[in-house]
């Protein structure tokens, strides 16, 4: 399993500058790996209105169960809600909060 | 979050025809409807390119909201009878081959009721031990339990006898799974210190417990997952030894003049019907579609299909997320009138500060046509996803969609609501493929504003166009052609496509193509199209059923020896797995599938063929086609299709333009491949590729196709003025044209 260098903070910087992709072959592999968090420990995006605001919320554990919001956490721009997920996912996985 | 949602008794209707439309609010008193006609139901706001026209109708008002409420789970129902609620004595048993034995209680056979403590109750415990109960009939109850759990997915023979004599209640479980695994065989003998009051009003129920359904109407609870076969019910308390005998036997009736009823699931397989071989005629029905057609515990494995051995396959496969109708009481009705042009309808509700769409498809009368063109609306395919949920439910849906999970409004609705049921890419509770999706139901992504953009709202990119170009045309579906076959296309000069036309039914293609082959003409504007057989079923409208056999991308695997469909006996999956690929209906094929980056189309030599010069007016010859749209800046993109002569792709075919720039996230299809390997991408694989490909046939019709799911999209790009606009628009004003085309040797 491919493992995150967490003092590659440049890959931050990269995915920040293009968060859609695609992606050079190193950050692929640090999102796919970002993307493969054990579903009950991911974070996610929900839209809250059709292509205007999106906040965050976690994985539903099971079928039916409401959602868990972070309420606090409101965006205007699809992209700076996936940036924030990548930032809380890259935490979650090496240990380290990015800069 | 939802606060209304509703549905229709139909997807397709012709003016005369009457649509209840059905509603359910959570919270609001009170809500509004309108008709309205749907022109393009993206409403990106990015985009502004959502258009919808509102159609004056006679139930457009306000009415009064209430909860309407839906219970999944499926479950077999059989009339309470003197010969059930007059036992004394007696013996009940079925093979069991439970498939969540840890998940809580569950019903067996029953006809429990909780009220009055009557009838009998067999069923697996918290523990997943079988257990039987019995009631005194003022509250006293009795159970006996084996005390061991059934082992998951083995078979074993579940049995409970009464001896009304000795007062005493036996239960047993006898494990029939590998002999090299532990047995879970147990059986325990209780006394019973009242005389039971077998008098139960409830139906007898199997694979739950009678229960009352909120509605109000006769219900089940305690939902069983798993399969039942041969449930036997006699009238004497039989020994173990004779009980087992009993399980064993194909004729039981035969040989023991107690057998009150014994059950064989392997007739009427695709019907509602559940038979009762015995003599007493105790017939049934299933409700809420289980999965039949599915091995029995006799099932030796010489047999593939359930037609040559249905005695292998006398075995139901039930599941507590089964749904197939809601049946929820109908808040209006629409007679749709003689005048009503052919289009994609909705009605709109309304309640406080949201909103849902019933969508409907209005045909011309049978028979007849109102336009040259028809649009051909794939609701098999809007079926077979209805509901969807597998993107957030997978643990490689991230990577498979390259993106983060982004649950849109309808989605949390689903979600949050699991009684309204899965589609055919989810997997049951118990780990098992979803076969039938329904769409008497509420299904939250079929209608204009619906997120993430697909299918029938993918489809209006198509509808929206059309009226920005001025070209008339009907709306046809999937099930027509199902019912009609070339009779419903021979009314039109020619069919246009949706994006994504993936499920057909035997029926439907040959509809399809012996219109081609007559004369017919169709633009595929879509890809991945023409991909998987499904059946529909006469007895049970409504619903699409779905085996993913062998290969391509299926999501989930399917049952090994479970290939052959229940409502029709056909072999499932592939098309090109039988035989009779897409690319010889249409040309292409699908290739690859991928999400980030969409492609474009160069043109290649064959473009400059005469034949095609009409496609290409207006079009320079070094143009670059469809290098923008909706679907990740492509028109090329999201799941394409090549053409491949050794597929089907008739000789004469011209590839007119192939597809470029795919992505390092754009996979060849397992169909494509017959290993996995390091270059299966479209940044290295020339195969991952989208054709544009067009053929005449000798009947004087044609056949134009663009491989690609993307290309929709790009039609409303800088206001639908645009070259994929514009080769469509020059295709479509072709095949209107009555002149036949000729075959390029003459």
């Amino acid at each position: 399993m491919y493992e995150i260098d967490p003092t590659r903070t440049d890959l931050i910087e990269e995915f920040d500058q293009n968060p859609g992709g695609p992606h050079s072959p190193e950050l692929a592999l640090v999102v796919n790996r970002l993307r493969l968090m054990p579903m009950e420990e991911r974070i996610i995006i929900v839209c809250t209105k059709r292509g205007i605001e999106w906040t965050l919320a976690k994985m539903p554990k099971a079928r039916g169960a409401k959602l868990e919001y972070y309420d606090d956490l409101v965006f205007d721009d699809y992209y700076a809600a996936t940036k924030k997920v990548f930032r809380i996912r890259w935490q979650a996985v090496t240990g380290v909060a990015p800069v | 979050m939802k606060k209304i949602i509703g549905y229709s008794s139909a997807w397709t209707v012709m003016p005369g025809d009457t649509l209840n439309v059905m509603v359910s609010t959570y919270g609001p008193g009170r809500y509004r409807a309108n008709l309205v006609r749907v022109i393009c139901g993206n409403d990106d706001p990015d985009l502004d390119i959502y258009r919808e026209e509102e159609i004056t109708a006679p139930f457009a008002g306000e009415y009064p909201g209430r909860e309407q409420f839906t219970v999944a789970g499926s479950y077999v129902t059989i009339s309470s009878s003197p010969l059930v609620t007059g036992l004394g004595s007696f013996t009940v048993q079925a093979w069991v081959f439970p498939t969540t034995p840890e998940k809580g209680a569950q019903g067996l056979i029953a006809n429990w009721d909780g009220a009055t403590a009557s009838g009998f109750a067999l069923t697996i415990d918290d523990s997943g031990a079988a257990t039987m109960r019995l009631g005194d009939g003022s509250g006293g109850t009795v159970e006996v339990t084996t005390g061991k759990p059934l082992a998951k997915r083995r078979w074993h023979l579940v049995s409970a006898a009464y001896d009304a004599g000795t007062a005493a209640l036996t239960v047993s479980q006898d494990f029939i799974g590998p002999q090299f695994e532990a047995s879970t065989s147990a059986s325990a003998t209780g006394a019973v210190n009242f005389t039971p009051a077998m008098g139960s009003a409830q139906p007898l129920i199997m694979a739950a417990i009678p229960a009352t359904h909120p509605a109000g109407r006769p219900g089940a609870s305690h939902f069983f997952n798993g399969k039942l076969d041969r449930p036997r019910l006699v009238a004497s308390a039989l020994s173990l030894a004779d009980s087992a005998a009993l399980g064993w036997d194909a004729l039981p009736h035969e040989r023991n003049t107690s057998v009150v009823a014994a059950w064989d699931f392997s007739r009427e397989i695709g019907g509602v019907t559940v038979t009762d071989a015995g003599p007493n005629g105790l017939h049934g029905r299933v409700v809420n579609l289980p999965s039949r057609a599915v091995k029995g515990f006799n099932w030796s494995g010489t047999e593939q299909n359930w037609r040559h051995a249905p005695e292998e396959y006398g075995a139901i496969h039930f599941h507590d997320d089964d749904l197939y109708d809601a049946e929820w009481d109908t808040d209006f009705t629409y007679e749709i009138p003689e005048d009503l042009r052919s289009g994609v309808y909705a009605v709109r509700l309304q309640a406080d500060d949201d909103e849902w769409y019933v969508t409907f498809f209005v045909r011309p009368p049978r028979g007849t046509a109102t336009a040259k063109l028809a649009f051909l609306a794939s609701t098999a395919t809007y079926m077979a996803y209805a509901n969807i949920q597998w993107t957030w439910q997978e643990h490689f849906g991230e990577v498979a969609e390259t993106y983060w999970t982004t649950m849109e409004p309808g989605e949390v609705f689903l979600q949050e609501h699991a009684e309204y049921g899965l589609s055919t890419y989810d997997t049951h509770s118990d780990g098992s493929g979803v076969r039938y999706a329904s769409r008497l139901r509420p299904v939250s992504q079929v209608g204009p504003k619906t997120a993430p953009v697909w299918n029938l709202n993918a489809d209006t990119h198509i509808l929206g166009w059309l009226e920005d170009r001025g070209i008339e045309y009907d709306v046809i579906t999937d099930e027509d052609l199902h019912n009609e076959g070339v009779t419903l296309l021979e009314q039109y000069s020619a069919v246009v496509t949706g994006a994504h036309p993936e499920y057909y039914t035997t029926p439907m293609w040959d509809g399809l193509r012996t219109y081609l082959a007559r004369g017919g003409r169709m633009a595929y504007l879509g890809g991945n199209g023409f991909i998987w057989r499904c059946a529909m079923s006469d007895a049970m409208p409504g619903v699409v059923e779905l085996r993913r056999a062998e290969d391509g991308i299926r999501y989930r695997d399917e049952e090994p020896g479970e290939y052959y469909m229940e409502f029709n006996g056909e072999y499932g999956g592939l098309w090109r797995r039988l035989g009779t690929s897409p690319q010889a209906l249409c040309g292409v094929g699908t290739v690859a599938v991928g999400f980030d980056v969409s492609g474009y189309y160069v043109r290649n030599e064959a473009s400059f063929d005469a034949r095609a010069e009409f496609i290409f007016e207006g079009i320079s010859d070094d143009e670059v086609i469809g290098d923008f749209g909706i679907f990740s800046g492509g028109a090329s993109g999201t799941e394409i299709d090549a053409a491949d002569p050794m597929l089907g792709t008739p000789p004469h075919t011209l590839i007119l333009a192939t597809s470029e720039g795919h992505s390092a996230n754009t996979y060849l299809v397992p169909d494509e491949t017959g290993l996995h390997h390091a270059a299966m991408d479209g940044a290295q694989n020339p195969n991952v590729r989208a054709d544009m490909t067009f053929f005449e046939t000798p009947g004087g019709g044609a056949v134009f196709s663009v491989g690609s799911i993307a290309w929709p999209g790009s039609l409303p790009h800088n206001s639908y003025d645009n070259n994929v606009s514009r080769v469509s628009e020059n295709v479509l004003r072709r095949f209107v044209d009555g002149t036949p085309f000729a075959m390029p040797d003459g």
